[in-house]
């Protein structure tokens, strides 16, 4: 197994892990850092595939797409987490109603 | 290519209108609305000079930058991006006057309103213009982040949750479909969708890229069993809002199915048309039930938008067999449903206003007191239900004959079945309209601005069921729909 390989593998277990946490924490602060675990992933595929050239020299335009992506998952981030604290504020808890139980 | 270039082509600017305005109406807060009534007009000249540009020349394509494919950013115009340009800038003028009048009252939320609505107009003008999936990436992240934004602007705990879910629901569905940007850049070596369509070939690789892009998109559309976000968020965001959410947002990543679709994905699905079917079509007669039994006015209608967003996903199975007739149905039918619904939840901000509430089974002799807007509930009722003449009409008979002529009678039993069901609750709406209820309440004015403009995009909708012959036509500029002309020979 190539590094390129080996680093895109760990990639897409990283997204998996965050979608499952995504889905089974209750919590919007853990859903939160779950998308960005699962983001951290997709950025990994994106600069691991970057070494699989024919020249060996790591291709830039992912890394480019990396710089784009990680802007957009701040902002993001960002929403997500001035969201939360009002919905804390609004409704006195940080989960979403429907799933308060678990 | 240098400054000047770049402004005289056209096609940058109903991105760059928009986003200018956005930033002067976050700037100047105090002039926030005329800027944005302002810039929304603007837009709307800005697209209509290019119709004819297009239909002389066919289709546009612009490399920002002097780059160009593969690794520049390039714009493209076919007959397709010009029709959505054309839904989004003539709805969301209506959407803007009526907000200017809305928000008169409470200028801190209409301050808050105008640069994200701006924000919203740029990101879809964008998703529209874009020819690299990485682009379409960016553009669908600008489109989510202000929609959500838009969505918890009224505050209190319903918008509040529903922008939460809604921004969990869009970033997944982001996240997705960049990992199959990933896998197709990987593959192929280009984001460039027209070199994508030339390199593309049925390999792992591509089907994955397939799966998680069409998953995320479907997810941001809000096809049935992945819908569960939208009732919740179009309905507990402001009235403009839940139009604009209802009426645009989700055609945006709807587009970008579509186009994937017909250029990338297609050839290489084998049946994942059948099942997209399935899924609209479960989607009507799920989202129209759902709609029957609701006891809020704007929940019946983001219910309603559920099913009718169904219909769109029929044109894939009807498309392998007839090609054009089924793609233009099915974009008549988006054009007027954005007509349409965007009238429908103007109606319902009208009536809440009026009334306090917006309880179906209290509307209380509302076709007295605001005819006009009952008038444009049920004009904009006629589009949704199929009606002739309306743009949806002209919309379902395309479908319906697609379906007729290759002989496929189970989509056409759930065309007509869905039809049936949304007049039933649209009348269950317009019967409320004329009792008295058993609760009379005090009525509050509606500004004038606010009902007419309702009205006035009803009458849009059912006039698109009599200029069918230019729409029909505009769609066809540049062969979007990769119909093949040249088959018979040889």
């Amino acid at each position: 197994m190539t590094p390129a390989v080996f680093y895109a593998l760990t990639g897409l277990g990283l997204f998996v892990l965050g979608l499952h946490a995504l889905i089974v924490h209750a919590h919007l602060l853990r859903k939160i850092l779950a998308f960005n675990v699962m983001g951290s992933g997709v950025f990994l595929v994106l600069a691991g595939l970057a070494g699989r050239t024919p020249s060996g020299i790591p291709d830039p335009v992912p890394h480019a797409m990396v710089i784009t992506g990680i802007v957009v998952a701040v902002a993001a981030t960002a929403l997500a987490l001035s969201l939360m604290l009002r919905v804390a504020g609004a409704t006195g808890s940080a989960r979403l109603p429907d799933e308060t139980e678990r | 290519m240098d400054t000047a270039v770049l402004i005289q082509s056209g096609l940058t600017a109903p991105i760059l209108v928009p986003l200018i305005g956005a930033l002067l109406a976050f700037v100047i807060r105090r002039w926030a609305s005329p800027i944005g009534l302002l810039s929304v007009a603007a837009l709307l000249g800005a697209v209509i000079l290019q119709v004819p540009e297009l239909i002389a020349d066919g289709p546009q394509r612009l490399a920002v930058g002097g780059w160009g494919a593969p690794l520049g950013v390039d714009l493209y115009a076919d007959g397709l991006s010009i029709a959505m340009l054309l839904m989004t800038a003539v709805v969301g003028l209506g959407i803007s006057l009526y907000a200017a009048a809305c928000f008169r009252g409470t200028p801190a939320r209409g301050q808050a309103f105008w640069p994200l609505w701006l924000l919203l107009l740029t990101a879809l003008n964008a998703l529209f213009l874009s020819a690299d999936i990485f682009n379409l990436y960016v553009t669908l992240e600008i489109l989510g982040l202000s929609a959500v934004a838009l969505t918890a602007i009224v505050g209190g705990a319903d918008a509040l949750v529903g922008a939460m879910r809604y921004l969990l629901v869009s970033l997944l569905g982001s996240l997705a479909y960049l990992l199959g940007v990933a896998l197709l850049y990987h593959a192929y070596g280009t984001v460039d969708i027209a070199l994508l369509a030339e390199r593309i070939d049925a390999e792992p690789a591509a089907w994955a890229a397939m799966g998680l892009m069409s998953a995320g998109l479907m997810l941001k559309t809000a096809l049935f069993p992945l819908h569960f976000w939208l009732p919740p968020a179009h309905a507990s965001a402001a009235a403009p809002v839940s139009a604009a959410l209802s009426a645009l947002v989700v055609k945006g990543s709807f587009y970008l199915l579509v186009r994937f679709w017909v250029e990338l994905f297609g050839e290489i699905a084998g049946g994942v048309a059948t099942l997209l079917g399935l899924l609209g079509a479960a989607a009507i007669l799920w989202g129209s039930i759902q709609a029957l039994v609701q006891t809020r006015l704007k929940l019946l209608i983001a219910y309603s938008t559920v099913a009718q967003i169904g219909y769109l996903f029929l044109a894939f199975p009807l498309a392998v067999g007839s090609g054009i007739m089924a793609w233009s149905g099915v974009l008549y039918l988006a054009l007027s449903h954005a007509l349409a619904k965007a009238a429908m939840f103007l109606v319902a901000g009208n009536l809440l206003r009026f009334g306090g509430h917006d309880r179906i089974a209290d509307l209380d002799r509302v076709v007295q007191r605001l005819p006009l807007s009952m008038a444009a509930f049920a004009l904009a009722g006629v589009s949704i239900m199929g009606l002739p003449p309306s743009g949806g009409f002209v919309g379902k008979w395309l479908l319906l004959e697609s379906a007729l002529t290759q002989g496929r009678w189970g989509w056409a039993i759930v065309i007509i079945l869905g039809g049936v069901l949304a007049a039933t609750y649209v009348f269950k709406v317009v019967g409320y309209a004329f009792t008295q209820s058993e609760n009379p309440h005090q009525a509050q004015p509606v500004p004038a601005t606010m009902e007419w403009v309702a009205f006035a995009l009803a009458v849009a909708a059912v006039l698109m069921g009599l200029i069918v012959s230019q729409p029909l036509a505009l769609f066809e500029i540049g062969n979007p729909f990769r119909i093949r002309t040249e088959l018979a020979a040889p």
